[in-house]
């Protein structure tokens, strides 16, 4: 038990890398809070194209959510940061890991968001023109805001994803808290870095995981 | 154009790298049929744990669930791969991202079944304690049927989005359609092998993701009615 809990929970270890980890913390929530704002809005341009009623505009966004949604985020990031630059295309890790998720993201979002405009009743609408409100004005704040209170649970539960999907950045050399951890285990030669860096995340998102829960619980009863 | 082409669609680096590239497929849609099972019937397995609820078995599901549901499957799989050869235990890359990703969906499903195990109403386990229908038999035919069917087209989405997760695979030296097209592309300097690799992603994913879409779209359709 005490040889575990030197591998595995080293106090001295924890203590020294624990800077380290915080500074990859802090990569990890400034990514999730750069790309979350723009993949949402993406998402709901994306849904609110749908509104426009254009056969051909229709099949194209239809495609090009299937896609997004049918390509691993890694796979996108591998394209973004490995093959753009044979095109000359470079930028730093940061950029092309928002890029990508926001790329993958807009998939989900946008699909996530066409539903809940499709749920609104059409009355709704309707009655927001009758009484010669113009129909920017009735998409953006008659039926977007019921469309919202519709999918809240899955828009929270895709944020939590986009949280938890930031890990990737790892591979492209982005020292945030996997990456930072990884490189502290090298040094130390004992897993506690990685193991705290696993309990830093839990710790971190946890509240959001339980809150999605409570949502999607409600969501499925409602089902029924 | 013809730059691009020789770039991102180089048929003499396809031609040389397809072989390895097509076994990459295979070892993907391996790993996600696996994963898929494995992660079905462990969310299935541990749902109905919980109908005979104690103390101990609900402290366990709910720590379960929240830890796999909320630590990113890359820090799970570094952690099986890098950190559990400490304890003894080292695992080959294919079993790693196996267990890993069997593990996540197993959390999943396990919750989202176990949500609609209550979901169904109190009245049909009554009524078939009524009828003299034992616990396990009132379970297994009454309330997962209809269960299962509840849970269906949320579950189809989770596991389609975990089994993308094979692709992380390739961070540790899992050979799967993701890792061999980077192989390919560092040794030919050339990024087909990666245009190749997301167009056989795309093809693979595809049906799926159009099959989630028919699914929910019909069970919304059956709740209106």
């Amino acid at each position: 038990m005490q040889a575990f809990l030197n591998n595995f929970a080293n106090v001295d270890t924890f203590v020294s890398v624990l800077p380290l980890l915080l500074s990859g913390l802090l990569v990890t929530v400034s990514l999730a809070l750069v790309a979350l704002p723009l993949s949402l809005l993406s998402g709901l341009l994306v849904a609110l194209l749908f509104a426009v009623k254009n056969r051909v505009l229709t099949a194209v966004l239809f495609v090009l959510i299937d896609l997004c949604r049918s390509i691993p985020v890694l796979v996108l990031l591998m394209i973004i940061f490995y093959a753009l630059p044979f095109l000359g295309l470079m930028m730093p890790p940061f950029v092309a890991v928002v890029l990508t998720l926001v790329i993958n993201n807009t998939g989900y979002f946008g699909e996530i968001f066409r539903a809940g405009l499709a749920s609104v009743p059409k009355h709704q609408q309707e009655a927001g023109l009758a009484l010669g409100i113009s129909r920017p004005r009735v998409l953006l704040f008659i039926v977007v805001p019921q469309a919202i209170r519709n999918v809240a649970a899955p828009l929270a539960s895709n944020a939590l994803e986009l949280a938890k999907a930031t890990s990737i950045a790892s591979l492209v050399t982005m020292p945030e808290l996997l990456r930072v951890a990884q490189v502290a285990q090298a040094n130390v030669y004992n897993p506690t870095p990685l193991v705290a860096a696993a309990a830093l995340y839990f710790i971190v998102l946890w509240p959001f995981s339980r809150l999605v829960a409570r949502y999607e619980l409600k969501t499925i009863k409602a089902r029924y | 154009m013809g730059a691009i082409e020789e770039i991102f669609f180089n048929g003499e680096v396809i031609g040389r790298y397809w072989g390895e590239i097509v076994q990459g497929l295979m070892l993907t849609a391996e790993v996600s049929l696996l994963t898929v099972v494995l992660g079905i019937m462990g969310g299935l397995l541990l749902a109905v744990l919980k109908c005979f609820s104690n103390v101990v078995v609900d402290v366990i599901f709910a720590v379960f669930i929240d830890v796999f549901r909320t630590i990113p499957i890359l820090v799970i799989l570094f952690l099986v791969y890098f950190a559990l050869p400490y304890a003894g235990l080292r695992l080959s890359p294919l079993v790693t991202t196996v267990a890993t990703l069997s593990l996540v969906l197993t959390a999943y499903s396990a919750e989202t079944f176990w949500v609609a195990i209550q979901a169904i109403p109190r009245g049909q386990t009554d009524a078939a304690r009524a009828l003299n229908i034992g616990a396990w038999s009132t379970i297994a035919f009454i309330i997962l049927p209809q269960a299962i069917r509840l849970s269906i087209p949320l579950l189809c989405n989770r596991a389609i989005a975990i089994t993308k997760g094979t692709a992380l695979g390739a961070a540790v030296a899992l050979p799967e359609l993701l890792g061999s097209a980077q192989s390919a592309m560092s040794i030919a300097a050339n990024p087909s092998p990666l245009t190749l690799a997301a167009g056989l992603y795309v093809l693979f994913f595809i049906p799926l993701v159009l099959l989630s879409r028919w699914l929910e779209r019909r069970s919304t359709r059956e709740r209106r009615a």
